[in-house]
């Protein structure tokens, strides 16, 4: 299934539209709406756009071949400690287990006196354990261009090896718990110079930004959709991209400033959305528009 | 960029956030998060582009609404409208209704303010983002409520165009925690800007009224 990824990537590029993320495309319809359409009625750009997707998923995501790059990653002695990861790093299962680690992050871990998410958490264990500088890591964090940053990868690795298993966010630990409360308040947290909060537009069932479906954060279904899909091949410039990204570019649409690289309130966030998806399945990496 | 004038102190509204906190006695747990998570997030985020640092404070309108799940107080919500609406700069001359067809382009774009945005003005005035406006386009936002045949409905009578601007203008004077930015208070969208999109939304002409 791994290879039919390089048609697929130079498809993805060809069908690439440009700043879809700001303008969704949209199909002109000659009837003239007398109401606002409904939440789920979706155009046909988006409709031909999720048949390409499922197409995708199931012969040969793009976002495998970072998968297997992760691994490697993942496996080899690396940094200035010459240590592998996988002797080294515990992702809260126990050293090295990599198997369904995903989904049961955030999580509290004690090594670190702090609640992580994957990113944040490996991007730890390449620190301590292998000895890379945290500010190297964190000068260009995310993909661009032809650049695709090694954590990135290794969370995508992480990623897939928890797909089709139950979120399930230790919420009991008072920890994750304490990190949830306050991702909640960051969710509903206005400010800048629109008054917006995140929940201004995800805290309410069906409503949409242009033709985007807005899921609410609050709701098992929406905080799902949220989490699904990442990390994720994004066909705009044909990038591996992580849910840490997508929370900086969240807060760049809100008009807000940028949040560190790895940062609690990141963290909190992620907690709190993921925690609301538990007891649904992981779908695996995703692909996005 | 004019933007100063959106981060009126804080101070102005201290002492009904103080009231406010006070008057709230199950609030203990939760304005302990609340205040965490205010610490945290003025260390976690930093500049970039014109989306400076200090755009993580919060101003007064912005702390109350914050402090009250968006549901002022009822006497609370009018005093702080009535400083809002008192703000609102009419056209010199009168004149409100503008260019609908500027308008329409105002309308459409969506872009101003984010950090990989151009610093300065113009700007967009996202309305589409959030509203279904002129019947021709059919990708529009539900966040707000639809505006389609709003001056059919409404009239354009001197006092709808007075409403219209002052709504787009800072719609935060007559719903204090409206999820609608303040367009022309903080100096997003200019004078003429906001007169445009009045004339969108009211003129006989315009398509939104066909």
């Amino acid at each position: 299934m791994k290879y039919p990824i390089a048609v697929a990537a130079m498809l993805a590029l060809v069908l690439q539209p440009a700043g879809a993320q700001d303008r969704p495309a949209a199909v002109k319809k000659s009837a003239k709406p007398t109401v606002a359409a409904p939440a789920e009625q979706k155009d046909a750009a988006t409709l031909e756009f999720e048949k390409f997707r499922t197409q995708m998923e199931q012969g040969g995501n793009p976002a495998e071949l970072f998968e297997l790059q992760g691994e490697e990653f993942w496996k080899a002695k690396r940094g200035p400690k010459k240590v592998s990861l996988a002797e080294s790093c515990d992702l809260g299962l126990g050293l090295g287990v990599v198997n369904g680690a995903y989904v049961q992050m955030p999580r509290y871990f004690a090594d670190a006196g702090k609640v992580m998410d994957a990113e944040r958490r490996i991007v730890w264990c390449m620190v301590e354990k292998q000895g890379f500088k945290f500010d190297d890591l964190a000068k260009r964090p995310f993909a661009s261009g032809n650049y695709t940053p090694e954590q990135t990868s290794l969370v995508t690795y992480v990623a897939a090896r928890s797909t089709n298993m139950k979120i399930a966010v230790p919420l009991k630990d008072p920890h994750v718990r304490e990190v949830y409360e306050i991702g909640k308040e960051v969710v509903n947290y206005r400010a800048g110079p629109y008054d917006f909060a995140c929940n201004t537009c995800h805290g309410e069932d069906g409503k949409r930004i242009r033709m985007q479906n807005l899921p609410n954060l609050s709701t098992p279904q929406g905080a799902l959709t949220a989490v699904l899909g990442w990390p994720g091949y994004r066909m705009t410039g044909s990038v591996m991209l992580t849910h840490q990204w997508r929370m900086g570019d969240c807060f760049r649409q809100q008009r807000f400033p940028q949040p560190k690289y790895a940062s609690d309130t990141v963290t909190a966030l992620l907690t709190y959305m993921t925690a609301n998806a538990n007891g649904q399945m992981y779908k695996g990496l995703g692909i996005k528009r | 960029m004019k933007t100063i004038a959106r981060f009126s102190p804080l101070a102005a509204a201290m002492p009904i956030l103080i009231a406010l906190v006070g008057a709230m006695p199950a609030a203990h747990a939760e304005g302990d998060y609340r205040a965490k998570a205010l610490s945290m997030m003025k260390q976690d985020f930093v500049t970039k582009g014109q989306a400076t640092a200090d755009r993580v404070s919060e101003d007064g309108l912005q702390a109350i609404c914050n402090r009250t799940g968006n549901k002022p107080p009822a006497d609370i919500a009018k005093r702080l409208e009535a400083d809002q609406l008192a703000a609102i700069k009419l056209p010199a001359d009168g004149k409100l209704l503008g260019d609908w067809k500027s308008g329409e382009q105002i309308a459409q774009s969506g872009r101003g303010f984010t950090w990989s945005d151009a610093p300065g003005l113009p700007v967009g005035g996202n309305c589409y983002n959030c509203h279904q406006i002129a019947p021709k386009e059919t990708s529009f936002g539900t966040v707000g409520p639809s505006l389609y045949r709003f001056g059919k409905l409404r009239g354009n009578t001197a006092e709808t165009q007075k409403y219209v601007f002052g709504k787009i203008y800072n719609a935060k004077a007559y719903n204090l925690c409206s999820a609608m930015p303040r367009f022309g208070h903080i100096g997003a969208l200019t004078e003429k800007q906001v007169k445009d999109l009045v004339a969108l939304l009211l003129d006989p002409n315009s398509p939104v009224n066909q």
